[in-house]
């Protein structure tokens, strides 16, 4: 972020700078006045990803809401007046429903890159918890945009979360009468969602913004999870880590443009094309998929209240990762104990995802033993909770950490290369 | 595909694991018996619309359907359209006219009927839910505008209920009015078996079979669904391939700035 030393060479321009001085802040940020570790593997491409898809949204949001209107009586149908008769109002409303997906499976993936590499770890916690914070705005952005087209997974799906909140003692029910803005799921809720969906997504670029802020006070994490011990180390961001970021960028599109393009409903649910109606409930009502590890959580605890509580614990407990993690080093690549637990939690957090989708009553069979969904759900709860309360805090301090390599560049030059994605 | 599917796989395992955890949940509303699965000419990543069967297909809806099931997301003017049936003007004007769709109030207040325009929407044929469940036995026949998408694996679902009606078997209990089907959910339909050989005659020519007024209507009602279906599949291939060669650049451009860095140089 240093870098008021930047002066450009075009005469107006230097003077424009020194009356504002945001060239040196781009330059400071983004360009070459902003070193990052030379060791950073394709992980560290997801944090340009999740801005990406946050521009991506909230462009074609902004145009959409010129064609959407937000009343139960309308709705519906105007989200089927932009597919039909808006031009490429089709391509606008398939990459927001699909670009909510890609900034879920983006944020994922940076997400367990901070966890993976210990980018939560001091002198990084602010970074961390903003992070979260962004994650938990997305949440409920994604949330309440999914009721917008007001199909019955719209209605049915805001129904069972607001009423939720109905769990918490004495205040419950006036709180889900004021989420609703009346006694049950109807016009006033979608205004207020609409409202809300409209806002979030710019104070989630408020808290992008001071993220950034963080991450460029004590710069990039690493591979390695070392410190940076001077400039031999690293790279400057322009034009290393653009031209990196770029190539992520088109990587991601092509993905990206496969959903949209040819099947751009895979990751949604059919019954929302049906206009939500509040005296039929769906056979199955599920939430969009990046809720599922969550809603099995809520499942697997046979109280409603501690269920709700367990939900919201699972993504609460992230704010708590500087502290329970204890290791001298960051970087899971030097601590193959707690690599593996934090492996296993991965494929067990995508199980999660997985069992949220069945009924609970569901059955699996694994030769001649039949186990429910419910019983997995509540092994898998187990272990989430577990990896956290106890599996963390234990590994990180007993697991002797294998021997650091002297520095960053030391390592490269040592044909460690960029350190493999595992 | 496969290429592009190895590069993203960080990304691809994550949404198709939650992926596959959907659809299997669509199936689990969905009919007991798995459907019938057709070949359709709109399939794959250059699939198309047959015009003369989206043609059939709405001739299907028309003197079948039309008599209990409303339309009412789909406007005449879109017959016409290019990646639909691709009625002529002439054609389109023609269709409209057959109906009658209520207008006004005119200069003395008035309601009244019209013959409806390209630029009107297909009118239902009850007046409102009411009339449509006491025209039919109490179960409301749904709009099929987007009946397609609003089905899991909709063409193939539609298909195989249009060609389900079968003699229950002996264990099943058919509630009265009601028509066994595998392949709707629960096995019993309030819809009684809809068609029938030859009860339209096609003006092409092509039999008019059970068998192939399922496809045709299916698939017309696919059309209804997902007008842009062919816009969205051609302007996907020329996107496909410009963000491919995109990538390439930057790949290659990445390449060439990091080279100094690889060879160990103090930047």
């Amino acid at each position: 972020m240093a870098s008021s030393s930047y002066e450009p060479k075009n005469r107006f321009l230097r003077a424009f700078n020194q009356q504002l001085p945001i060239l040196s802040l781009v330059h400071g940020s983004l360009g070459a006045g902003y070193r990052a570790p030379k060791n950073l593997n394709y992980f560290w491409n997801f944090g340009s990803l999740a801005g990406l898809c946050l521009v991506v949204q909230i462009l074609t949001g902004i145009i959409l809401v010129m064609h959407y209107t937000p009343h139960t009586s309308l709705a519906f149908n105007s989200v089927e007046h932009i597919m039909r008769d808006v031009n490429y109002g089709w391509l606008l409303r398939y990459v927001h429903a699909n670009g909510a997906s890609m900034f879920f499976i983006v944020v994922y993936v940076h997400i367990f890159r901070g966890l993976y590499y210990g980018s939560y770890r001091s002198p990084r916690e602010t970074l961390w918890f903003l992070g979260v914070i962004i994650y938990l705005l997305m949440m409920a952005t994604g949330f309440m945009g999914y009721v917008l087209p007001w199909g019955q997974m719209s209605f049915w799906g805001a129904t069972v979360i607001t009423n939720l909140f109905g769990a918490i003692p004495l205040v419950g029910d006036s709180i889900v009468t004021f989420l609703w803005g009346g006694f049950s799921v109807d016009n006033p809720t979608l205004n207020r969602f609409f409202s809300l969906h409209y806002l979030l997504p710019f104070v989630i670029a408020g808290v992008v913004i001071l993220h950034i802020w963080a991450l460029h006070i004590p710069g990039s994490n690493n591979p390695l999870g070392i410190d940076v011990k001077g400039k031999q180390d690293t790279v400057p961001f322009f034009p290393y880590y653009i031209s990196k970021d770029a190539l992520g960028v088109g990587v991601f599109l092509l993905f990206f443009a496969f959903f949209v393009f040819y099947a751009p409903n895979f990751l949604g649910h059919p019954d929302n094309y049906i206009p939500a109606n509040p005296l039929v409930t769906p056979p199955h009502i599920v939430p969009e998929w990046y809720y599922l590890p969550f809603y099995a959580i809520l499942r697997a605890i046979p109280d409603k209240l501690g269920g709700v509580i367990a939900m919201f614990a699972a993504i609460l407990i992230l704010f708590a990762m500087p502290w329970l993690d204890g290791s001298k080093a960051r970087s899971s690549k030097f601590r193959p104990l707690y690599r593996f637990f934090l492996i296993v939690f991965l494929i067990n957090a995508l199980f999660l995802g997985y069992i949220g989708a069945k009924s609970p009553d569901d059955v699996l069979s694994l030769g001649g033993l039949d186990i429910s969904f419910l019983t997995l759900g509540r092994i898998a709860t187990f272990y989430y909770f577990l990896f956290f309360l106890v599996i963390v805090p234990v590994v990180s301090r007993r697991e002797t950490p294998l021997p650091l390599p002297k520095s960053i560049n030391d390592y490269v030059l040592k044909g460690g290369k960029s350190a493999p994605a595992e | 595909m496969k290429s592009l599917f190895k590069v993203a796989s960080p990304a691809l395992v994550v949404g198709l694991m939650l992926g596959l955890g959907l659809s299997a949940t669509a199936q689990a509303a969905g009919p007991a018996t798995p459907n019938k699965k057709v070949e359709w000419s709109f399939e794959g990543p250059f699939g198309k619309f047959d015009q003369a069967q989206l043609q059939r297909g709405f001739q299907v809806y028309k003197e079948v359907c039309a008599a209990c099931h409303s339309l009412h997301l789909v406007a005449f003017r879109t017959l016409g359209d290019k990646g639909g049936p691709l009625f002529s003007e002439a054609e389109v004007k023609a269709i409209a006219a057959a109906y009658e769709v209520q207008d006004g109030p005119d200069q003395d207040g008035e309601m009244f009927a019209r013959p409806a325009r390209p630029s009107d929407k297909f009118p239902g044929p009850y007046a409102n839910e009411q009339q449509g469940r006491a025209a039919n036995n109490g179960a409301y026949p749904p709009d099929l505008s987007l009946i397609a998408k609003a089905r899991a694996d909709g063409p193939n679902y539609l298909y195989s209920l249009l060609t389900g009606y079968y003699e229950a078997p002996a264990d099943v209990h058919l509630n009265p009015g009601m028509s066994y089907n595998p392949y709707f959910p629960g096995g019993q339909i309030a819809m009684p078996q809809p068609i029938s050989d030859d009860q339209v005659t096609y003006a092409d020519g092509t039999p008019a079979t059970v068998d192939q007024m399922s496809k045709d209507l299916a698939a017309f009602l696919m059309w209804t669904a997902e007008p842009k279906l062919e816009e969205r599949k051609s302007l996907g291939f020329s996107v496909m391939i410009f963000l491919a060669i995109m990538t390439v650049l930057f790949y290659f451009a990445n390449k060439r700035v990091w080279a100094p860095v690889k060879r160990g140089e103090d930047i």
